[in-house]
């Protein structure tokens, strides 16, 4: 597991690798983080420029405080070893491995990351890495690859694979994705690790948007995979705390900061005892708060 | 690196450039189109010019089409153009990028 646990990752806003003018712009629109694909959105013929191009961006352009991974082809293709030394050389903060299967297949990852990372003299352990989990195998085996490197952040669903591997298809209910979802979930949690939903993209269908995104914020996804920029205002919406949250979270920091000052070890508001869970919460909260401008630096609400 | 055969990398797509590299006695010689040509086509040939010279490459005919560009995308494109035109593709050229 990766120290930077506690980082917001509400949005993950897919960028195809091989089109300029969308790997320019990436870093206007407020993505928590940024993935440049070279795999599936790349014709195979493009693969070599498409690594280039996003390797050059990665040197000069400002992507701000966007958390940036690229996405590399698989194990089983030609272009791993190369997507792979390329973006550790540009000193990417996350490699993502599509169709991963197995611990052994991430094991492998980090392997190949540490020896990139040595021969560029890039700092040992600073690429991080993530896996996509899009397969039957890759579900049931998810808490073993959720739990397989220190260099994890989180593990993705990627239902177009998936429901195709289940001899289904996605539904507007996403019924199909029910057992997935919550082991995918579980493995991120059991690992301490980031869980991340997938992609909706029927971009028509904003209620089914709305829909999908309060049903996995309600099981508790740090965020969503996304194929467009204008989800990212709709998914940050959802991820809103309500004032009541806010005011609330911000009385349980309030509490312990006194308690600390009194030097008392337990911690009570309105007569209930607030315990580490609570605490948890409520600094959850303020963090999303603050990403979606609610509060000011003192965590006082802001009226809208 | 010795341009082996004629290449192309890059679209006509907006934000982009096409670059063709085909096989010159000596020297660079660079056909640049760019609507954008009289204020940056000094520096789009710079660019592509310099990217050439770190590549170590020092006969080749290049036809650019621009279509508005970064510096970091004419590189990218010239480098692709010259590892295909090299056929060095699976095997590229750290050092330089």
């Amino acid at each position: 597991m990766a120290e930077n646990e506690e980082r917001l990752r509400r949005t993950m806003m897919f960028v195809p690798g091989n089109n300029p003018a969308m790997v320019k712009d990436a870093g206007i629109y407020g993505a928590d983080s940024i993935m440049f694909d070279l795999e599936d959105s790349v014709s195979l013929p493009e693969k070599d420029a498409a690594r280039l191009l996003v390797y050059e961006a990665l040197q000069t352009q400002d992507y701000g405080t966007a958390e940036m991974v690229v996405r590399v082809n698989g194990q089983d293709t030609p272009f791993y070893d190369n997507d792979v030394k390329a973006m550790v050389k540009a000193g990417i903060d996350v490699i993502r491995l599509p169709k991963a299967e197995s611990p052994e297949m991430v094991e492998k990852l980090d392997a190949d990351i540490a020896a990139a990372e040595k021969e560029f003299g890039r700092e040992a352990g600073s690429t991080h890495l993530m896996a996509a989990i899009e397969s039957a195998k890759g579900v049931l085996r998810a808490a073993d690859i959720a739990a397989a490197s220190d260099r994890m952040i989180g593990i993705a669903l990627s239902a177009e694979d998936y429901t195709t591997d289940m001899k289904t298809h996605r539904y507007p209910d996403g019924r199909e994705l029910e057992f997935a979802r919550n082991m995918v979930l579980h493995a991120a949690r059991a690992a301490g690790v980031a869980a991340f939903d997938t992609v909706f993209t029927n971009m028509d269908d904003t209620e089914g948007f709305y829909r999908e995104t309060e049903y996995i914020h309600q099981l508790g996804f740090d965020g969503k995979s996304l194929v467009n920029p204008r989800q990212i205002p709709m998914v940050n919406k959802v991820y809103e705390p309500t004032e009541a949250e806010i005011k609330n979270a911000r009385n349980v920091i309030n509490a312990i900061q006194e308690a600390k000052l009194k030097g008392s070890g337990v911690i009570s508001m309105n007569g209930q005892m607030v315990d580490r869970p609570v605490v948890l919460r409520a600094q959850r909260v303020m963090k999303l708060a603050k990403a979606s401008n609610l509060v000011d630096e003192e965590g006082n609400y802001l009226e809208k | 690196m010795e341009i082996k055969k004629t290449a192309i990398a890059g679209t006509l797509e907006s934000s982009d450039i096409q670059l063709m590299i085909s096989q010159a006695d000596s020297g660079i010689a660079i056909d640049l189109q760019s609507d954008v040509k009289k204020v940056f086509g000094d520096q789009i040939e710079a660019v592509i010019t310099t990217t050439l010279n770190e590549m170590g490459v020092t006969a080749a005919k290049v036809k650019a089409v621009d279509k508005g560009a970064l510096d970091c995308v004419i590189k990218a494109r010239t480098i692709a153009a010259v590892q295909r035109a090299a056929e060095t593709t699976a095997t590229p050229a750290w050092e330089v990028l």
